[in-house]
């Protein structure tokens, strides 16, 4: 189980080629899924072109948010591992901002797992998005029913 | 000799943060008792609407009781992921 906030951009599918290459003794024979959710940065938003965006965040919270949610999450289903990395700081569009990993021995408790890991994240982490627009800086709102 | 005065850390972020115009402060806590009297001395508003509140770390309700040496924090609901 690992969870990393970080200013440094970050690459997901080479992030997960050496997690499993790391993990592998533990995991292999014993995975049978894993579900992956990867966010990125859009360029638009809200009918705006975005040129770049910084990531505000409340560096000791955070971490304390994810790991109670990841624990939440290995006691709702039985995980095999996950692994959760969170970018911080200045982004640019296409920036991978989130990658959000859950193995399991069957899908179903991977791809719920996975789910829940993003969702909480995204409603309890202290995590405050900035954009740059055209027309200056603007804090995004929370999401509604969009998802 | 001197006894240290109770005090607490209040921390800003986001939006909140602009708005207020600064990102920390040290508050004595004479005369404080909640979550709430927190945000009614150090911003001299009545209680917001849209703001969340944390103590130490965990999101706490504004009729949180708070003592000496707890970290505070305000801010508007997150936006991560």
């Amino acid at each position: 189980m690992t969870i990393r906030v970080q200013a440094a951009a970050f690459d997901p599918w080479e992030e997960l080629t050496s997690y499993e290459r790391s993990a592998r003794e533990r995991l292999a024979g014993k995975t049978g899924g894993a579900a992956v959710f990867v966010g990125s940065m859009r360029d638009f938003n809200q009918g705006q072109t975005v040129r770049a965006m910084t990531l505000e965040h409340y560096p000791g919270m955070t971490v304390n948010y994810l790991e109670k949610v990841e624990a939440e999450a290995r006691t709702r289903w039985p995980l095999l591992d996950c692994l959760v990395i969170h970018r911080y700081g200045p982004l640019q569009p296409g920036d991978p901002i989130v990658l959000v990993a859950a193995w399991a021995a069957h899908r179903d408790a991977a791809f719920s797992a996975c789910r829940y890991l993003i969702d909480e994240l995204k409603t309890r982490a202290p995590f405050w998005k900035q954009e740059q627009t055209a027309a200056g800086r603007r804090w995004v709102a929370p999401e509604g029913s969009e998802k | 000799m001197p006894i240290a005065m109770p005090q607490i850390t209040v921390r800003y972020f986001a939006s909140l943060r602009e708005r207020l115009g600064r990102t920390e402060e040290v508050l004595d806590l004479e005369g404080i008792r909640t979550v709430a009297d927190v945000w009614a001395r150090a911003t001299g508003e009545p209680p917001p609407a849209n703001i969340l509140a944390a103590v130490n770390l965990e999101y706490a309700d504004f009729s949180r009781p708070v003592q000496d040496g707890d970290e505070l924090a305000f801010f508007p609901p997150v936006t991560g992921g």
